[in-house]
């Protein structure tokens, strides 16, 4: 960010109070980030949080976001709260499909990141993760209500780092949707039918150093 | 408690006339209650419900008892609880076989087993005979198994039991994803997995949604033939506006008028009773939280109630007033946001909605303050409570309630009740007769909004209840309008508890006994059940004696009161459904479990 | 007559809106411009007797926690010794409702025998509960409930899964957040 800011070309005093330069990248950005429309996307426990926020001691509305839009064309941003189960998973991915560009996603509490306390139950999918790309995660459960905040704070410092022309919705071609998920003996995920994607995937084990000097000793 | 003797003589007296009917039918269970053979089961149903009076059957419970137990072979069994307005209850038991399990269904005498059967049915695999709509509830069709069987393992399966053996001592953390096939919490039948990839077979199709639309299919396909008007089949959810959580209902609408429709459930499905199986009984309590979440310290006073029951421990007298105290706090709370979520259904958008979000902002500050969290607040021990209460509650309490409380309750009801728009949208809409509420096992405002006197603070009661000046808030015609009455009614005699409560309360130990963590609950059966804000929410536990349940079961008001939605809105416009729903009240995390 | 009802609750409204104009001027009348939003008016505006606008300004104001409110689990470091009282008993990881704790007890390095330490302590914050039982089940009370809820994480492998270096506080940052634990005795703990 200084260094974009720092190819502006210095201002003459007679205007500095009435002329404000800057790169078109940020005010795209703060245009964008001030006024982020969440979707109403409440499924558990955490909704009852994220409606908290909305309410008078809280009250996300200073950041420009009151709107909470019902319809996703209207809306920019999924805040995931609650734990998704594989029944909700073809209408999440559904919903996330018709959001408009630019949509943005926050995982907002346990159940949202990873399945939470509920992971090992049969009808969890085990984070939200594994079905749309995820911005920001909020741990807790649930989150408080600032808790969420910081979220969309560093949602909005995301945000800031987006150049023009590196964005995703303004490259050539055509976007392609996530292949919706189906029911079937248990959650049909369309993802795994790739052979790439279905072998390689694996999380990256955090320790895993230690892991092979264990091995190597 | 104070009347469980004199419960058990009125039940006695059943026992006795049903003896006498039919000589050498009821045996005695394994733990408590009668066993009936299947064939005879429809008979002394009927008997029980006409002559005896038992007209509300309170909980279905499936139960898998994979090995023989002391009397009985190994085999699947129904539990059912009934009660009448004075006395019970009657727990019957009915036993199947392991390899095809039948029962006789007993929705025709009473309703409220209709959603219950299919419950057991979708998570245990036991059939029932007789029942119209035989179809998976919370889980899909084409699902594969039925999950709460004993030897019906899970995806990220580890143990049997917790603590699981690799946290400690040798604890290195392996992340469930990297144990499975996919990394993921995905389980296929064999001929679909080769290598490690997932080959679909040819031309297989989900049945999931079309097992969904086929009741209503009959519905519209009646009401064709007259006119050849265009019935339209509409999905509401299970994404919408609507502050309820992901429910969805299939409404079959002839114009703007309601034919059929059918709420279709399992979009939270969290597995709570497996995962119960699998904890310890402490370990419950934090899980108790998350079924109710607007009313977590309710689901916790019902499992300590349930628990206690099997456990021989005294609670002290303080600890009681305490909970009386949370629980009526969270009352107030319950129906303060229910009626805020109903005017926002309406369309009052948000107004009401934040007032009531105000006033719950201190409850759940106070709860903050005792418990140490806002929603989830894992505050109560089998014995007692967790903390004692910290010095600055008693002052903020008593403010509350002697004086902001009663305020804003008498605001909110200048501003909702005279309210000509409000009264037209609620009146004489979703008429539940009496009768019919009984039948369908309709609990808490839903049934006395109807007329019918029954809490189970006064038919069952637990802690010191009795001790207190209180009245029960009845309705009389059972529409919304009333529900909403009898629930501003509710929250006025929940502050009259809490002023006598907070008055009264006395010094002394907070936790009779000492429980640690991994405890042992004696080998018993129990249901004990509460005055949720919702209802009724009863545990049927099963203890065989050792650190884990052996079945948990949880009966909400939410799911059981669902179970009338669909004859309510029968007749009424689309615009009406949001109304009955918000004044039946659900949360999801409690009808999904 | 029809409409006086809707005219009640018009009024009801009303009267919140002028409400908050009146507390407005109260406190400009109190304290002068800004005073509303000291650290010291902030208890006053958030009690059951406020009236006006219930907002708390965060991030530029912090909410006011009570002493028992818990998020994630932390490990205090004991004065004396430097480093923290766990002992690897397992308690915690035994007591843990959805089993979020890992712990590789440490071995003593001449005998070989178990230790009185942890050699490896995780805790994986993206399944905590914050249900407290952890802390509630500590013998030697070294895990503590900390207030920190702000844990926004871009990732999720990497940031949310916490090690013994990411979960140790001293000793000072916890008689801050539980002053009444140390309010007897002038460091050890009940």
């Amino acid at each position: 960010m200084s260094s974009q800011e720092s190819q502006l070309p210095k201002l003459p005093p007679e205007l500095q109070d009435t002329v404000h330069l800057s790169v078109l990248d940020q005010v795209y950005n703060w245009s964008r980030k001030r006024s982020l429309w969440p979707m109403f996307f409440g499924l558990a426990c955490c909704a009852i949080e994220m409606i908290a926020s909305f309410d008078p001691r809280f009250d996300l509305a200073r950041f420009g976001m009151e709107i909470m839009r019902a319809s996703p064309r209207q809306a920019d941003l999924m805040i995931v709260s609650g734990t998704v189960t594989k029944r909700m998973a073809p209408q999440l991915v559904r919903l996330y499909n018709q959001m408009a560009e630019p949509k943005y996603v926050i995982a907002m509490g346990a159940c949202a990141i990873s399945g939470g306390p509920f992971k090992e139950a049969y009808n969890v999918v085990s984070g939200v993760d594994k079905l749309v790309p995820v911005d920001v995660y909020v741990p807790g459960c649930p989150p408080r209500p600032e808790g969420l905040f910081n979220a969309v704070f560093a949602l909005h410092k995301r945000m800031d780092q987006e150049r023009i022309k590196d964005l995703r919705w303004y490259q050539k071609g055509e976007c392609q949707g996530i292949p919706v998920p189906a029911l079937g003996p248990d959650l049909v995920d369309y993802l795994l039918t790739d052979e790439d994607i279905a072998t390689d995937y694996r999380p990256p084990r955090l320790h895993k150093t230690v892991v092979a000097e264990q091995e190597e000793a | 408690m104070a009347d469980e003797r004199q419960l058990s003589e009125l039940t006695a007296d059943a026992l006795g006339a049903l003896e006498e009917q039919f000589p050498g039918v009821a045996q005695p269970a394994e733990r408590i209650g009668l066993v009936i053979e299947p064939h005879q089961l429809v008979d002394v149903a009927t008997f029980l419900r006409d002559e005896l009076d038992f007209a509300y059957l309170s909980c279905v419970t499936a139960l898998d008892y994979p090995e023989a137990t002391d009397n009985f072979p190994a085999r699947y069994e129904a539990a059912y609880n009934l009660y009448r307005s004075e006395g019970g209850p009657l727990v019957l038991h009915v036993h199947a076989d392991r390899d095809d399990p039948v029962i006789p269904s007993l929705i025709e005498i009473w309703p409220s087993a209709g959603v219950q059967e299919r419950e057991a049915w979708d998570l245990m695999g036991i059939r029932f005979d007789g029942h119209p709509d035989l179809r998976r509830i919370l889980l899909w069709e084409g699902f594969e198994g039925h999950p709460l069987r004993k030897d019906w393992h899970e995806p990220y399966y580890e143990e049997d039991q917790k603590p699981f053996r690799s946290r400690f001592p040798d604890g290195e953390p392996v992340l469930d994803e990297e144990d499975t096939t996919f990394g993921r919490n995905l389980r296929y039948p064999h001929d679909w997995v080769e290598d490690g990839v997932l080959e679909i077979p040819e031309g297989w199709e989900s049945e999931a949604e079309s097992a969904v639309y086929k009741p209503l299919e009959l519905v519209a396909a009646a009401v064709k033939e007259e006119l050849g008007t265009e019935q339209v089949v509409l999905n509401i959810g299970p994404q919408h506006p609507s502050t309820h959580g992901v429910l969805r209902m299939v409404a079959c609408l002839d114009g703007e008028t309601v034919l059929g429709l059918e709420p279709v459930l399992g979009y939270l499905h969290r597995s709570h009773e497996k995962i119960g199986e699998r904890n310890l009984w402490l370990g419950n309590m934090p899980f108790t939280d998350r079924l109710d979440y607007i009313t977590s310290m309710y689901n916790n006073f019902g499992y300590a109630v349930a628990v206690e029951k099997l456990m021989d421990v005294d609670v002290p007298e303080r600890a009681e007033y305490i909970r009386v105290i949370m629980g009526e706090l969270t009352r107030l709370m319950n129906h303060l946001v229910s009626v805020g979520f109903l005017c926002n259904d309406l369309g009052i958008y948000f107004t009401a909605m934040l007032y009531a979000l105000e006033e719950r902002e201190f409850v759940i500050d106070l709860f903050e303050m005792a418990s140490g969290s806002r929603m989830m607040c894992n505050y109560f021990r089998f014995g007692g409570v967790a903390h004692d209460l910290p010095d600055a509650f008693m002052p903020m309490a008593r403010e509350l309630v002697f004086e902001r409380f009663p305020r804003r309750i008498d605001e909110l009801e200048t501003y909702l009740l005279d309210n000509e728009v409000f009264q037209g949208r609620t009146k004489r809409i979703g008429v539940l007769p009496p009768e019919a509420a009984v039948a369908y096992g309709c609990t808490g405002p839903l049934l006395r909004g109807s007329g019918v006197p029954y809490d189970v603070r006064r038919a069952e009661p637990y802690s010191v209840y009795d001790e207190f000046d209180w009245d029960v808030v009845v309705g009389n015609n059972g529409d919304v309008f009333d529900r909403v009455l009898v629930r501003f009614g509710e929250m006025r005699e929940s502050l009259r508890i809490l002023r006598q409560a907070l008055d009264r309360l006395p010094e002394g130990p907070i936790q009779g006994g000492r429980v640690r963590p991994n405890t042992r609950v004696p080998e018993g059966e129990a249901y004990g059940r509460v005055e949720h804000p919702k209802g009724e929410l009863g545990f049927y536990l099963v203890s065989d004696g050792g650190t884990n349940p052996f079945r948990y079961h949880i009966r909400t008001a939410s799911f059981v009161n669902l179970g009338v939605l669909g004859e309510l809105c029968r007749g009424n416009k689309i615009a009406d459904v949001v109304a009955i729903l918000g004044s039946i009240d659900i949360t999801l995390g409690e009808v999904d479990r | 007559m029809y409409g006086l009802g809707i005219a009640k609750s018009l009024g009801v409204t009303m009267r919140h809106f002028i409400v908050t104009y009146l507390d407005d001027l109260k406190w400009l009348f109190k304290g002068g411009f800004g005073s509303r939003y000291t650290p010291e008016a902030l208890p006053e505006r958030q009690s059951p007797s406020a009236r006006g606008i219930f907002t708390i300004q965060y991030p530029d104001e912090e909410p006011p926690l009570p002493e028992r409110f818990r998020v994630f689990p932390f490990h205090v470091i004991d004065p004396e010794t430097g480093k923290s009282r766990c002992t690897a008993c397992g308690m915690c990881a035994r007591v843990c409702p959805p089993q979020c704790i890992w712990i590789k007890r440490g071995e003593d390095p001449e005998t070989g025998r178990p230790a009185k330490e942890p050699a490896e302590f995780y805790i994986d914050v993206s399944i905590c509960m914050s249900c407290g039982l952890c802390a509630e089940a500590c013998p030697f009370d070294a895990i503590k409930m900390d207030q920190d809820y702000e844990v926004a994480a871009y990732e999720r492998f990497d940031s949310l899964l916490w090690d013994l270096d990411k979960l140790t506080e001293p000793q000072s940052y916890d008689v801050v957040l539980h002053p009444s634990d140390y309010a007897t005795d002038d460091g050890s703990s009940q």
